[in-house]
């Protein structure tokens, strides 16, 4: 980076842009320009460009002191994969201008206070750690920065705290030690003994009721799922054994030592950690994802081991870079690439285990799954001839442990290799995988294939599938997604239904009314007719068969037409379905007649949702019902369930949405009026109405949100209750047959029903309390129970 | 606290693009606004082969998919090669921009662009033959989309008449 000053970069521009003089906004904008920029490709050196920087920064100084302080602070904060730059920058500046760096040092303590306050705990470790590395730059004094740690692990001797609250303490202090250790611990080693030790006993004495829940595999080999605190101690200990030897971070400002060494030190001044409040949203506890170690990759450097602080830096620094790019997927891929340091580690490796480890990660994905797939893909079109091969290999590796993975994150896995697969012409070795031919469908492996096969035909088509397997996979290739009409062949007129199914088909295509179609439909049975259903209004499951058979079958071509179809006649499937029993049944007919394309009918249970055919909890008993049973621990079937439950919370939330709106308004019409207050009564009679029809619409509004809670309830408890039940039924059914309870089915169903707590955890804490006192209270079977308690052990 | 760097963190994906539609009943301003609130995408380069339900799969792994609008041949009424997606939230849709754009469907590389809302009568390819326009003019074979463009299928058959 050149020491041009700003006014020199006007020139060179467009010639019609040319000013006299740079205005403020510009150079402030230039500022942040070659602040963020600085440390990357260069045809100067890191070290000359930060040398430049500093320089322009000090000239700037007098007139921009509040901007650049506030784009430091910026950048401690959201490009921590900077880190070292940006503090030996700090470090520059400070030894040219003492009290800049104690301004500095003063804004990051306000903006670490803020952070905490505003629940940003990821932000607020980089700015930490930042912190902790202005010590290695001469910028704070190492004895005040072991102060703060103190204060940091004296969180642990807190009373009624969560856990999850310590544990961010603790860990935001081990976290910096493989950037400061060494320097704290040559100044203050006994100090720092003390706090490790403290450190250990905290360590020791925490629960760890929730690692099952979060973790990926269940087997201890080859890697284990190591819990985040307990495997960054590991680390640190080692580092410690070493003597905090450490060689894997860049340090720029080792090359300034002559000069830093020179500059004064600020104290940070004493930092009290906020008390716990309610309000607090501390980060879940967390898995270490590992995949692989230095056997895995054959050739070149060696892949740092799971205890080495290399391992935590690299993995630190490639989450970072995913969180600062991921919109931008060809930069995120290309600054994963060109990570600084990438000739002495297996790149390719550490990438594709960071990437699945994020994509695996429980409760959820730190961004959306679909992200990580556009993303492999970039890195695959940047390094064609390393990456794929590696990404086959894990794919071969994450197939091999299908047995023990779990199934939130075999599911993703699915939907990540199938939609990867549809992008490389389906290409892939099938055969390696023969040997899932040899074992009964239900076992993970060829149960793996089939639901790929599945989501590959949704992106293709069935012949397409059938040509890109070998011969031998043909049991696992999925039926051709055809309608099945009862009605249709000749050979089904003894049907009960079938006459009136032709009338019915005649009817619709010559585009008779609903009041019509009715009639028509009046002339069948009744095989449940109640006593005094006179009329024949009440639930009749062979009108809803008949009707709802024809319908989809006239408008089986697409997804459009079956909705055309549900729109034209909703008032006729409303009339059908008014019942409990009437939604369920309808349900059932979609799924009879469509069972082949799983996919239409998620699509159509979707629209009868949103169209208030059927309402979620019918969806949610059906499921569970006796008739899917054979489907039950199919794919589609769950993300039908999780789907259903996403329109429910979101329902609720719009509503909540509606009445916060409707308040804000009433308060600010009533504050106005205060005002306002003085005028004629002409004026406050108006105002009195407006009130009253916004305390009408905030009235109705609060019922309608009290209601579709109510509704919301209800559904997560007709799922935990029908859970309960089918487990609790094969759990007994195994005891008194003395039959292992852990079958393919078994561990299918626990783990989805964990899986509904993961995945709406955020909606289930509300209902805590009731789920306690109803569901899992203490006479329920330990092993459905101990889900219950790994649940609740994530936030305490 | 709230300095956004500008300078580093673009979100380009999600930018409108040049195009315009000349349809558009309102100035540039009005598009350009309806652009930028849109849960609506316009999709092309599809085969014409590609079915409802394979755009529904790929671009509900975005987000819930409201409603898709094949694109129609105006004369044939069959598939041309592109279609609308609506989504429920600008969000979805926006991860679709990000990710799903410049990705492939079909084989094919598929390319999205916001749209300021599905209206009636846009589902209809605008070039001469019916199709859309681009498949009026281009000269490369494409067994996808009908072969040659249009223009060129013309001149190969005057060709092969003047040749007798």
């Amino acid at each position: 980076m050149s020491r041009r000053r700003h006014s020199d970069e006007n020139d060179g521009g467009q010639p019609h842009k040319r000013r006299r003089t740079s205005e403020p906004i510009e150079i402030e904008d230039r500022l942040e320009s070659l602040i963020c920029r600085v440390g990357e490709k260069s045809t100067s050196s890191l070290e000359s460009n930060l040398e430049g920087l500093a320089g322009v920064l000090e000239a700037d100084l007098p007139n921009y002191k509040n901007k650049i302080l506030r784009i430091l602070c910026a950048v401690a904060r959201l490009l921590p994969e900077k880190l070292t730059v940006y503090t030996t920058l700090v470090g520059l500046l400070n030894a040219r201008n003492y009290n800049f760096g104690g301004e500095f040092v003063e804004a990051m303590i306000r903006q670490l206070k803020e952070t905490l306050k505003s629940n940003l705990y990821s932000e607020a470790v980089y700015l930490v750690r930042f912190l902790s590395d202005l010590v290695n730059c001469h910028v704070i004094a190492a004895p005040s920065m072991v102060a703060m740690f103190e204060n940091f692990v004296s969180v642990t001797q807190e009373e009624e705290i969560p856990q999850v609250r310590s544990d961010w303490y603790v860990y935001a202090v081990l976290s910096c030690l493989p950037w400061v250790g060494k320097e704290l611990y040559e100044k203050k080693d006994v100090e720092m003994d003390r706090l490790l030790n403290q450190i250990d006993g905290y360590l020791k004495r925490r629960q760890k009721v929730h690692v099952p829940m979060l973790q990926v595999w269940t087997a201890e080999k080859p890697h284990p799922q190591e819990e985040f605190l307990d495997c960054l101690w590991a680390q640190v200990q080692k580092l410690k054994k070493d003597r905090w030897q450490e060689r894997h971070i860049l340090r720029p400002y080792i090359a300034f030592d002559s000069v830093l060494c020179e500059a004064l030190q600020h104290n940070l001044p004493p930092f009290t950690p906020p008390a716990h409040s309610d309000e607090a949203l501390y980060p879940m506890p967390r898995v270490v994802f590992r995949m692989f170690d230095y056997t895995d990759a054959p050739e070149g450097p060696v892949m740092p081991g799971s205890h080495s602080v290399e391992r935590f830096v690299i993995e630190e620094n490639l989450h970072c870079i995913i969180k600062s790019h991921w919109r931008e997927r060809k930069t995120c891929a290309a600054q994963l690439l060109s990570y600084p340091g990438k000739n002495k580690i297996p790149l390719n490796y550490h990438i594709v285990e960071v990437i699945f480890g994020e994509l695996f990660q429980l409760p959820s994905p730190p961004h959306i799954d679909v992200m990580y797939t556009a993303l492999l893909i970039e890195l695959c079109k940047l390094q064609p001839g390393s990456l794929p091969q590696v990404l086959a290999q894990a794919t071969e590796m994450l197939y091999m442990r299908l047995e023990t993975m779990n199934t939130t994150c075999i599911d993703r896995f699915i939907s990540w290799f199938s939609h990867h697969l549809s992008n490389f012409q389906f290409r892939w070795s099938w055969d390696d995988w023969a040997d899932c031919l040899t074992v009964d469908l239900e076992k993970p492996k060829p149960k793996f294939v089939r639901e790929v096969l599945e989501k590959c035909m949704r992106l293709s088509y069935h012949q397409r599938i059938v040509d890109i397997v070998p011969p031998s996979f043909s049991a696992l290739i999925p039926a051709e997604p055809q309608y099945h009409y009862k009605y249709g062949d000749e050979s089904n007129s003894s049907l009960p239904g079938y006459a009136v199914a032709i009338a019915v088909g005649n009817a619709i295509k010559n585009r008779a009314s609903n009041e019509e179609i009715l009639t028509t439909l009046k002339e069948l049975p009744n095989p449940n007719q109640e006593e005094d259903d006179d009329e024949g209004d009440g639930f009749n499951p062979l009108k809803i068969d008949v009707f709802l058979q024809t319908l989809l079958h006239l408008a089986a071509k697409s997804f459009s037409h079956s909705f055309s179809a549900l729109a034209k006649f909703h008032e006729v499937l409303k009339t059908l379905t008014e019942s409990d029993e009437g939604k369920l049944h309808i349900l059932r007919v979609v799924y009879e007649a469509w069972r082949n394309h799983p996919q239409m009918i998620s699509v159509l249970v979707d629209k009868m949702i949103r169209t208030q055919i059927v309402d979620c909890a019918a969806v949610a008993n059906w499921i569970f019902s006796p008739d899917m049973a054979h489907d039950f621990t199919r794919f589609y079937v769950w993300e039908i369930l999780h789907s259903t439950i996403r329109k429910m919370n979101k329902h609720v939330q719009k509503i909540q949405k509606e009445l916060e709106e409707a308040k804000d308004k009433l308060e600010k019409q009533q504050h106005k009026k205060q005002k306002d207050s003085g005028d004629e009564e002409d004026m406050e009679k108006n105002s009195e109405d407006e009130d009253g029809q916004l305390e009408e619409q905030i009235e109705r509004l609060q019922e309608k949100v009290e209601s579709a809670q109510s509704e919301q309830k209800n559904l997560f408890l007709v799922i935990f209750q029908r859970f309960i039940m089918i487990l609790t039924e094969h759990l007994v059914r195994c005891e008194t047959g003395s039959v292992d309870i852990n079958t393919c089915w078994y561990k299918n169903c626990i783990e989805r029903l964990q899986q509904i707590f993961l995945m709406h955890h955020v909606t289930i804490q509300q209902y805590m309390g009731t789920l306690e006192n109803l569901l899992f209270t203490a006479e329920l079977d330990h092993h459905i129970l101990a889900v219950y308690q790994q649940f609740c052990a994530l936030q305490l | 606290m709230s300095v956004k760097l500008n300078a580093l963190f673009s979100d380009s994906y999600i930018d409108i693009s040049q195009y315009r539609d000349q349809h558009f009943k309102g100035n540039r301003h009005d598009q350009e606004k309806l652009l930028k609130q849109s849960c609506t995408l316009y999709v092309g380069n599809l085969s014409f082969y590609t079915t409802e339900e394979q755009v529904y799969d790929l671009f509900s792994k975005s987000g819930d998919v409201k409603r898709i609008v094949i694109g129609l041949d105006k004369i044939k009424k069959t598939a041309c090669g592109f279609c609308f997606v609506e989504y429920y939230t600008r969000t979805d849709a926006e991860n679709a921009m990000r990710f799903i754009n410049g990705t492939r469907l079909d084989d094919r590389i598929i390319r999205t662009d916001w749209d300021a809302g599905f209206k009636e009568g846009r589902q209809y390819g605008r070039g001469k033959s019916g199709g859309q326009v681009r498949d009026e003019y281009r000269q490369d074979y494409d067994p996808a989309r009908g072969g040659y463009g249009k223009l060129a299928q013309l001149q190969r058959t005057s060709d092969v008449q003047h040749k007798f």
